[in-house]
């Protein structure tokens, strides 16, 4: 079948793309737009690194087809950091050495923006239920939740 | 088919002809609404090409109506919209507290209970939250639709009452009076991210102390949820105290028939029912109350 023709709104810019009708939004992000900052962890909704915000929403892209995305606004990791420099969650993740290896960086930074975007001053067991959907085999998450936490005292009270 | 094709129609009756034509022509369609199953089968090996057909384009299927005249909720709303909807919060807390139970934020974010429905696992956790709350299927068919109670919808491991050409369009439920209220426990190793060791539903009505109404549904405990009458006909006229809750927690107990897996042995999964059995009634039963 011929590859189908999508339009949708990426990090804000109008973009049109060709994808087959079973490429996940995943599979797009990555190799069809060169937006290689999603990872894939699983490809089976279990882990959250290929996190992304589907108009306003947090979603899996491994779990949604490239199609689905057709009209729709979708934020990535690569549309988190301003013109004016990193976002305070990526700074606060800096700060806090709350990654290693960093595959599941971007998904819990997109997840956590979507979380202070609902509660911008989450309790802790708050951040860990809604994170319960990102894991991270290196941190043991304390610094991941501390993170969020300086990331969303800084949002509320600016310096 | 050599490869996938993807159909998002706008009308029923489009729909139906998609699943109609492919049908007629020996062709596999899939129906899709959130995909959080739907793309994880579609990863399997030698999963077959097929037609995806999503059904998230309808009117219809977007409904998500509480009123007076009942609920509806369509079969493309998600998990995340039904947990923001202050109506479905106060009439139907048992079952956002199943939905809440399925997967991560980001799953919620695309899952939907219709979808969990039709998915038919022993272990889905919306099935007997929708059966404890009387939720009737509103199935699109060739000649209109026709309806079906949630109990008698999924026929199997994996399997659903939906024939050639059919679709479920969404479930209903008449609207719970104020004192009514329902409930869902499930039982789990881990508070999150986990599936069903044993999961309960249950709904009940009281009034002057009195429960008049009752039902109760267990999962993850039979090849499907089910329905059972005994542990309602236990509550019904009693004022749900202990032995009312003992005596339907035992009949949960005698309709189970699990199998012995990684998650628990058969033995474990029939007392802990009935555990989650009377743990559910007593939650639902001060939800009464409160109003």
């Amino acid at each position: 079948m011929a590859r189908l023709h999508v339009e949708s709104t990426i990090n804000g810019e109008a973009q049109e793309f060709l994808c087959d009708a079973n490429q996940s939004l995943l599979d797009v992000l990555r190799d069809e737009l060169g937006l290689t900052g999603t990872k894939e962890g699983c490809g089976t909704g279990d882990c959250g690194a290929c996190s992304v915000l589907v108009d306003g929403r947090l979603v899996c892209s491994c779990l949604m087809l490239g199609v689905e995305a057709s009209g729709a606004q979708v934020e990535t990791i690569e549309g988190i950091a301003g013109d004016e420099g990193l976002h305070p969650l990526q700074n606060a993740f800096l700060e806090n050495a709350a990654l290693q290896c960093g595959i599941c960086t971007p998904g819990f930074i997109v997840a956590s923006k979507a979380l202070l975007e609902k509660h911008p001053n989450p309790d802790e067991s708050t951040i860990r239920y809604w994170l319960a959907g990102n894991l991270c085999r290196c941190t043991g998450y304390d610094k991941i939740i501390r993170a969020v936490q300086d990331a969303a005292a800084k949002m509320s009270h600016p310096a | 088919m050599e490869s996938y094709g993807y159909v998002a129609p706008s009308s029923i009756a489009e729909v139906l002809a998609v699943l109609n034509e492919s049908t007629g022509a020996g062709q596999m369609t899939q129906l899709l609404a959130g995909g959080s199953d739907v793309l994880v089968q579609m990863r399997m090996p030698n999963h077959q090409p097929r037609t995806i057909v999503d059904i998230k384009k309808l009117a219809e299927t977007n409904r998500l109506e509480v009123g007076a005249e009942g609920i509806y909720i369509g079969a493309a709303v998600s998990s995340a919209v039904m947990n923001e909807h202050q109506g479905l919060q106060k009439a139907m807390p048992g079952l956002l507290e199943a939905g809440d139970l399925i997967g991560s934020t980001q799953v919620q974010g695309r899952a939907t209970i219709c979808g969990n429905l039709c998915n038919a696992s022993p272990a889905g956790d919306s099935i007997p939250a929708l059966i404890a709350a009387g939720g009737i299927c509103d199935i699109a068919t060739a000649t209109g639709s026709r309806e079906m109670p949630v109990e008698d919808f999924v026929i199997g491991v994996g399997k659903n009452a939906l024939m050639d050409g059919e679709f479920l369009l969404g479930v209903k439920f008449a609207m719970p009076n104020a004192n009514t209220k329902d409930a869902y426990l499930r039982f789990t190793p881990r508070t999150e991210m986990d599936i069903a060791v044993a999961g309960v539903g249950v709904r009940v009505s009281v009034e002057n102390g009195v429960c008049t109404d009752a039902r109760v549904s267990i999962g993850a405990v039979a090849p499907t949820a089910l329905l059972v009458s005994e542990a309602a006909n236990a509550l019904i006229g009693s004022t749900l105290d202990d032995v009312a809750l003992e005596a339907a927690g035992q009949a949960c107990k005698n309709i189970a028939s699990p199998i012995s897996d990684k998650r628990g042995t058969a033995e474990y999964r029939q007392k802990v029912v009935a555990v989650l059995c009377k743990r559910a009634i007593a939650i639902a039963h001060k939800r009464a109350l409160e109003n």
